[in-house]
């Protein structure tokens, strides 16, 4: 009996049943739609595809974090063929030394090139040509009871040329953060697809989700805990919600100015002449946190109070205390600026005008 | 007028808009209602083949009560296989409930403290319903599976749960957590695996077993299934199978070499041990490793990964480049720990352990961000709590004890004289050992011409060749007088041929039952009995179908290279099978072949 069980190749298992199904993006056809994918199903060949298609597409990232249980690896999804990576902005793109590995296992430099802090939305971007990717244009929006494929590197178990991992699940709904405002440790207040599947683990943020045919749907977010009763949400963000912001960062908002662009005016903008001052700046990259606001001073006057972390100078990223000094170089003493704070978890923005102007 | 022509229209439309919807409402009501043919199909095969493999899965408890897990019966006389981490608490018999709703005393034969494997037998059936092993290396990420077992030990009437999902990654590596955890080449799903999942089946959608469910990525959400699971490839348990059947503490493999990555981004070794077999095949530091078990390899982690399938000992092919030139060796592994370091892992001491998991909403003691304790390595399914019912210090069963014999390095020494006697019963068929007590006289013709004869005594062993004679007598050290010069001890190796045929198991010396490995030119693994005398260690590998002896290895050392003979042609002269051609390598090279025309035992 026992040498029966030693060698056997067995044939390969599965007989891939015929799928050719595209979803339709539209309304109408989307309740027709879920009903054939439903029939088709049990294909498991049609799935094995779907994953050959999708998997030289994800992005394992490294970069920030590796302490206090923070991790130091993320996911990331090609979006065109010349390198442009869409992710989640989290801790781990805080550094200068972002590495991207592609599916086939080649390493690349990744260089931020902007971020939505309203989104968690981030894109990078590696010097490469011809990669496999998905269109962001030809993503699909789907609806509560569609069966998905979530594809991420989650706790960080590949490496190399090791394919990310691939989850399959169902949408339990489509449904907005906004309601549980305050529940939820995130910014964003738009639509989400909650899964039924534990797609949100760590490393997992900036994943994809597909559907069984391999189109893209939604980038997995952040990992989310609820407050209130210590239960994780498995969701993704819907690719139509980060279309814009993608196209923004990429036209060049959201975008960290590029050292010695533009012209430096004769007398440029110090926050404390506005009446802020930021926590010492001893790291690599100080997140600009707000330390002190003058009292009776113009930030203080519009708001702006200790511990608020500047993301934004008018559209630019100000992700350190360093970018935004940098920043504020091109800016004329004289000028109104725009800041976007972050205060708990609320984004919220302000106009400072020069401190010579009396408030109208 | 105009207008009602308009209204007339629009409510037409609205009509028609009506009766589509209306007809859509219907499709999609009768869909629901009535799936289609495929559906229909794949669930009754599902259920079918869920249906039928349910029968072999185990629910394992400890008889002190101390936990338990899942586990699944590979053969018809009862062999089972689980987790060692599941089998640890048990100590030398569990009980497995089945879905019959029976419950059977069990023992422990072999353990895989590293690879984390068990395998235990089951009494009570000589009919067991058993799983068929599939071939986990045909399976692909996106294949569906499904995992059977015990999970929180909610199977009281023991009857299995089932949980489906897919295939999330294959071939992958998990770093060790702690000391011993480390999971190489090992299946991903997202089926869920929950504590007292351990040790039970992973099954292909055709109900083939591929897998065994041993741990899970455990976070801060506590000891649940997160969406990713690993199972110990059932390719990797078929390589060990052997040495488990042997009822052996059984050890990993290394290659004496650590592996890394250049800049190149190419995996060159690292650092090599001048005493290991691959240094002494010729692999040098820097050198490119292409291929090792007939896997290509591109990452260090590929080659963990063919690295941790391996048992200590066997030989497997490894491809390396150096200064463009590829070189194709073949190299002999190593244990990965010593005798202490394995038998303190069997036990599970401390320095075993498996790093303590967070416990259900328990919050990270110093992290944070609201929870994030540790790394996030995966962890060994812990065991589900026991149950009040049971108590300690509970005295084994009869058939236990019959079952069960203790030694040092062995899990249960009792299948290893099991297989010894198996092995040996099949050989002396051929040999007829009991009319072969006199001197032995083999003669023949060498292949580049002249004559040779071999006459081995209980003794000595002596070999004339057309150039001379060359005469060795068994006195003191085996090993220190290895002639003919260049064969790396030929004629002692002979005469312990001589000597186990002649002495039989008993009073050969110390003689075990290793386990099963591959051998250079013969298909598929065969059977290897491990001896020891005097100051030589010997292999004998067999032929496990026919029982010839198939190949001898001599190793007057062990850092040394053995004298390696293989026995092949065999034919019958007079009343026994004889091997027609012997053929003695050493060090990589042929040192001579001779056919064999003429044996002859005296009275």
């Amino acid at each position: 009996m026992r040498a029966e069980n030693r060698i056997h190749a067995m044939p390969s298992p599965l007989t891939p049943l015929p799928t050719n199904l595209r979803s339709v993006p539209g309304e109408g056809t989307i309740a027709l739609f879920l009903f054939v994918a439903l029939l088709c199903s049990p294909a498991a060949g049609s799935i094995v595809e779907a994953i050959d298609q999708v998997q030289p597409k994800i992005v394992k990232i490294y970069g920030a974090g590796g302490f206090h249980g923070l991790e130091k690896y993320q996911s990331g999804i090609l979006i065109s063929s010349e390198g442009h990576i869409l992710t989640a902005q989290s801790h781990v793109l805080d550094t200068d030394e972002l590495t991207a590995v592609l599916a086939d296992g080649r390493k690349f430099e990744a260089k931020l090139l902007g971020a939505d802090p309203r989104l968690e939305v981030a894109v990078l971007k590696i010097d490469a040509a011809g990669l496999p990717h998905f269109d962001l244009g030809k993503a699909v929006k789907l609806d509560a009871g569609a069966l998905v494929l979530a594809f991420s590197n989650l706790f960080g178990v590949a490496q190399g040329n090791e394919p990310a991992s691939v989850q399959k699940g169902t949408i339990s709904v489509v449904t907005r953060l906004e309601a549980r405002r305050g529940v939820y440790e995130t910014p964003y207040r738009g639509p989400i697809y909650v899964l039924d599947v534990t797609t949100n683990n760590p490393g997992a943020a900036g994943g994809a989700l597909v559907t069984r045919q391999g189109e893209l749907a939604g980038m997995l977010g952040k990992e989310l805990r609820n407050s209130l009763n210590n239960t994780w949400l498995n969701y993704a963000l819907p690719i139509e919600e980060l279309r814009q912001s993608v196209d923004e960062i990429r036209a060049g908002k959201f975008v960290a100015r590029e050292p010695e662009s533009g012209r430096k005016p004769e007398r440029s903008l110090d926050l404390p002449s506005r009446g802020i001052v930021l926590i010492p700046d001893v790291l690599e990259r100080t997140p600009p946190y707000v330390d002190h606001v003058q009292p009776g001073s113009v930030a203080d006057q519009a708001g702006i109070r200790p511990d608020d972390l500047i993301l934004l100078l008018g559209d630019r990223l100000v992700p350190s205390c360093k970018a935004l000094a940098s920043d504020l170089e091109y800016v004329d003493r004289e000028d109104q600026i725009k800041l976007t704070v972050l205060r708990g978890q609320e984004l919220i923005e302000f106009s400072l005008h020069a401190t010579k102007e009396k408030p109208q | 007028m105009r207008k009602s022509i308009h209204e007339g229209k629009r409510v037409e439309l609205m009509k028609s808009a009506c009766l589509a919807i209306a007809i859509l409402t219907m499709i999609a009501a009768t869909a629901r209602t009535e799936p289609g043919p495929a559906i229909l199909s794949a669930e009754s095969q599902r259920v079918e083949v869920i249906g039928k493999v349910k029968a072999c899965v185990l629910a394992v408890f400890a008889p002190n009560g101390q936990g338990g897990g899942s586990g699944v019966v590979i053969s018809p006389d009862g062999y089972a296989l689980s987790n060692f981490h599941v089998v640890l608490p048990c100590g030398k018999a569990m009980q497995c409930g089945m879905a019959d709703g029976r419950i059977y005393d069990a023992v422990v034969v072999g353990i895989d403290p590293t690879g984390d494997v068990a395998l235990i037998k089951l009494f009570g059936r000589d009919n067991f319903p058993c799983a068929a092993l599939g071939d986990s290396d045909q399976l692909h990420a996106g294949d569906w599976v499904f995992a059977m077992g015990n999970p929180f030990l909610l199977a009281t009437d023991l009857q299995p749960t089932v949980t489906y999902g897919i295939v999330s990654g294959v071939h992958r590596y998990q770093f060790p957590a702690g000391t011993l955890l480390e999971y190489t080449d090992c299946l991903q799903v997202d089926a869920s695996i929950n504590p007292g999942n351990s040790g039970g089946p992973l099954f292909d959608a055709q109900g083939r077993l591929v897998g065994i469910n041993g741990r899970a990525s455990f976070e801060k959400r506590g000891r649940v299934n997160v969406g990713a699971a690993y199972a110990i490839s059932i390719n990797q348990i078929k390589n060990f199978l052997g040495t488990l059947h042997g009822g052996r503490i059984v050890d990993h493999a290394t290659l004496g070499a650590q592996v890394g990555t250049d800049t190149d981004g190419r995996v060159v070794v690292t650092d090599i041990l001048e005493t290991s077999d691959a240094y002494r095949r010729g692999l040098r530091y820097d050198d490119e490793i292409i291929s090792f078990g007939g896997r290509p390899i591109s990452t260090p982690n590929g080659f963990k990964n063919v690295l941790g399938i391996f048992p200590k000992g066997w030989r497997v092919p490894l491809s390396y480049r150096r200064e463009g030139k590829r070189h194709d060796i073949l190299v002999r592994l190593a244990g990965l720990h010593s005798e202490e370091e394995l038998l303190a892992k069997a036990t599970g001491r401390p320095a075993a352990e498996p790093m303590p998991l967070p416990k259900p909403g328990e919050g990270p003691k110093s992290a944070p961000h609201g929870g994030k304790p540790r790394g996030n390595r995966p962890a060994p399914l812990p065991r589900p709590a026991a149950k009040p019912l049971a108590r300690r210090d509970v005295p084994l069963p009869e058939i236990v004890k019959k079952h069960f014999e203790d030694k040092r390095g062995y899990a249960n020494y009792y299948f290893n004289a099991l297989e010894q006697q198996r092995v040996w019963k099949a050989w002396a068929a051929a040999m007829n050992p009991d009319t072969a007590k006199g001197a032995w006289t083999l003669s023949g013709r060498l292949p580049q011409g002249g004559e040779f004869r071999f006459q081995l005594t209980h003794d000595g062993a002596s070999l004339k060749l057309p150039v001379g004679e060359t005469k060795w007598t068994a006195e003191g050290q085996l090993g220190a007088s290895l002639l003919p010069d260049h064969s790396g001890g030929l004629l002692p190796a002979l005469y312990l041929w001589r000597r186990l045929a002649t002495e039989g198991l008993g009073r050969f010396g110390q003689v075990d039952y290793y386990g099963t490995a591959p051998l250079a030119g013969h298909e598929g693994l065969v059977d290897v009995l491990a001896a020891a005398h005097r100051d030589v260690q010997c292999r004998f590998y067999f032929d496990p179908v026919e029982g010839d002896l198939l190949a001898l290895e001599m190793f007057p050392d062990e850092d040394a290279d053995p004298c390696e003979i293989y026995f092949s042609e065999y034919g019958k002269l007079a009343n026994r099978f004889w091997p027609g051609r012997i053929e003695v390598r050493y060090d990589d090279e042929l040192f001579a072949a001779f056919e064999m025309t003429e044996g002859r035992v005296e009275k």
